[in-house]
């Protein structure tokens, strides 16, 4: 048996090893659940209710997927140029912290909603945008291996996002009234600051978050900048060979800070929503380690999409089916870290479902034919 | 002298340092063969959990259950890392969404918890643990007594683990091979190395280590199960291997260092000294200061001499190099 490169990648492919994917997961995570006494259907079926057919699930569902679609988009956004930022859990932090001093200021000071939401949009993005362009400069100017600093950086955001609540008496911290002097918590956004949903009026009603529409819009403008314009173009060839793009005279560092920013910027816009859609204060955890791994989980996203960003959403709504359905069934007859099990063969199926599409694996004999490109 | 502040941090530094020390040497070997695995706070967890179930499991609360959960919770570790192996050396998949995916598959919210509900593990603490070797009169000694004679049987082990892995590096051929498959598996390849089989057994022996550095938390540090008990602890161990420069001797001395300032917080607080904002810092200082040591060894003339191996994260594919 041989493996070689497919000099051609049929389109049909890119579809089927996705799906196939996930098909495949379902039966490896059904045999999991069985080896361990557990009744695969019933389990599955609880996941599809929870995820999806209960009443208000549609809505948190997309609660779930929504910062998985800004953090997923961060992704794509980034590792397109082979720049691999794996930081955008720390932009998404910093994204809410600026997000949310922006509403509590703008919005104590009675400024009209729309333009309070502006500028928490505004804000979340320059937050996450100039926590990118740490690790971005860093490479542009010194070299440095972005994977790690973006990593590390996660970590000091998530303490900062701590610090800033538990820790100190500071701006984004609720000081007066007596649950504030029995456990710290954080102020809560004035009510013109808090995003507006849509209401469709299908299974009880399902609430669209202003953060998931802003996604979408997201995701077609990436899908547009790197499709259709020149500097997607340039940040594809530099992703591709650095030393071709140099030829040409394309500006390394200067796109190498623009695609960082932009990266940052999705994921600190996810921050914004995650403020102003869902938590209406700054969210965090008194052990400073911040639990839902909305970055992480973020990049697995984008890598099942294949970094595509139109593919990045649907993507993250089914991922984040599986991460609601974890929620609500904590507890019960529910076998807990089941969807984290899951997501992860689901992964590993389309990671090693990626040599399919890249190369052709051969039965037998070497052909001498050569393929025409 | 002994209940000193400095005494008090060097010495739980020391404990709390092990299961970093275990995870950022097992981290290093992988990485030494070009292979990086961001997976390890996973591994750690599973191993974690599987070896504090052999403890509850076996009714012999001798030192040999404790050996057999040492070694089910490498064999843990080792099947984790197997995964990450097959996808990144053998699909030449992609190695940092390989290793995320790995954490996610096994940590905090995956396989680990899982495992720890499925068998019951949460509610009893452990029957048996690791304590400290020497007899309470030593461990009185001034200063050596309890930073050094206090501790339990991984901590001496690390540090034969240190002089094992550098010396393996340095001074024997298959270590020598790791280096050359690391910096530049094409040449290695043509001196008749076989990359696959180094890569393989490094990231494999990587999870080993990470999967007892796991069993660390649950059968020495807290002997007890709690999901997620591991708390970023192998994130800060691929931190410690950069901060170390891929070399085994000053990892114990960086784990000791990120463990101490782990001990440092509560302890400030408990004799009312306040030092700015001590949590904020003693937590962040490993990440900012990792951060600080990257850009000085990518700035510096030093690169090739302290950088990382040079083909790290880059999948080997003979037809293409």
């Amino acid at each position: 048996m041989r493996i070689e490169r497919r000099l051609r990648q049929p389109r049909w492919l890119l579809f089927a090893v996705p799906a196939g994917s996930l098909v495949f997961a379902f039966f490896a995570s059904g045999l999991v659940l069985l080896a361990t006494g557990h009744d695969a259907v019933s389990s599955y079926r609880q996941i599809v209710d929870a995820a999806f057919l209960n009443s208000g699930a549609v809505g948190q569902t997309l609660t779930q997927a929504t910062p998985l679609a800004f953090t997923g988009l961060a992704a794509a956004a980034a590792f397109r140029m082979r720049l691999f930022n794996i930081g955008a859990e720390g932009q998404l932090f910093m994204g809410a912290i600026a997000a949310d001093a922006a509403g509590l200021y703008l919005g104590g000071a009675g400024w009209p909603t729309p333009l309070v939401i502006f500028a928490m949009i505004v804000a979340g993005c320059a937050g996450g945008a100039a926590w990118a362009l740490i690790p971005g400069a860093l490479r542009a100017f010194f070299k440095t291996n972005e994977i790690i600093t973006s990593l590390m950086l996660n970590y000091v955001a998530a303490y900062i996002l701590t610090y800033l609540v538990f820790n100190t008496e500071s701006y984004w911290r609720q000081t007066t009234g007596f649950n504030a002097s029995v456990f710290p918590t954080a102020k809560t956004l004035p009510d013109r600051a808090l995003w507006p949903g849509a209401v469709i009026h299908v299974r009880g009603g399902v609430a669209l978050p202003l953060g998931a529409g802003l996604a979408v819009l997201v995701a077609i403008l990436l899908w547009f900048l790197y499709t259709r314009t020149r500097f997607g173009f340039e940040a594809q060839v530099l992703g591709d060979s650095p030393r071709a793009a140099r030829y040409a005279g394309m500006r390394t560092r200067r796109k190498i800070l623009a695609v960082m920013g932009i990266s940052g910027a999705v994921a600190g816009l996810g921050g914004a929503s995650q403020v102003g859609d869902f938590s209406h204060m700054l969210d965090a955890d008194p052990n400073g380690l911040q639990r839902q791994y909305y970055g992480y989980t973020g990049i697995v996203v984008a890598a099942l999409a294949r970094y595509n960003p139109l593919a990045v959403v649907p993507v993250a709504v089914l991922i984040g089916a599986l991460q609601n359905a974890g929620n609500t069934l904590q507890g019960a007859d529910f076998p807990s870290g089941l969807v984290g099990v899951m997501q992860g063969i689901i992964l590993f199926s389309a990671l090693g479902g990626e040599l399919l599409v890249r190369y052709r694996v051969r039965v037998g004999r070497a052909l001498p034919a050569v393929e025409a490109a | 002298m002994n209940n000193s502040l400095l005494v008090v941090v060097l010495a739980s530094g020391i404990a709390y340092g092990t299961p970093l020390l275990y995870a950022s040497l097992g981290e290093l070997l992988a990485e030494r063969s070009g292979v990086l695995n961001l997976g390890v706070e996973g591994m750690m967890l599973v191993g974690a959990v599987l070896g504090f179930w052999t403890v509850q499991r076996l009714h012999a609360t001798t030192w040999l259950s404790l050996a057999a959960a040492i070694g089910v919770a490498a064999l843990a570790g080792t099947a984790m890392a197997t995964i990450h192996a097959f996808l990144v050396i053998t699909l030449r998949a992609s190695q940092i969404v390989s290793g995320l995916a790995l954490t996610i598959f096994a940590g905090a919210a995956g396989l680990s918890s899982y495992l720890g509900n499925d068998l019951n593990l949460a509610d009893n603490p452990a029957r048996h643990a690791f304590h400290a070797v020497f007899p309470a009169s030593v461990q009185r000694w001034s200063v050596v007594g309890p930073v050094i004679f206090g501790q339990d049987v991984l901590v001496y082990a690390s540090w034969a683990c240190v002089v094992g892995v550098s010396l393996y590096l340095s001074r024997t051929r298959p270590g020598l091979n790791v280096r050359a498959v690391g910096e530049a598996p094409a040449s290695a390849d043509a001196m008749g190395i076989n990359v696959t089989a180094y890569r393989y057994a490094h990231t494999l022996a990587g999870g080993a280590f990470a999967g007892v550095a796991g069993a660390t938390f649950t059968l020495a540090i807290t002997p007890q199960w709690v999901s997620g008990i591991t708390g970023g602890a192998g994130w800060i161990a691929i931190a410690l291997v950069i901060f170390a420069f891929w070399r085994p001797a000053l990892c114990l001395v960086g784990a000791y260092f990120f463990g101490a300032l782990q001990a440092l917080s509560p302890q400030l607080q408990a004799r009312g000294i306040h030092l700015g904002p001590t949590e904020l810092w003693t937590n962040s200082l490993p990440y900012v200061m990792t951060v600080l040591v990257l850009v000085f060894v990518s700035a510096s003339g030093a690169r090739r001499r302290l950088g990382a191996p040079a083909s790290l994260g880059l999948p080997y594919v003979r037809e293409e190099r």
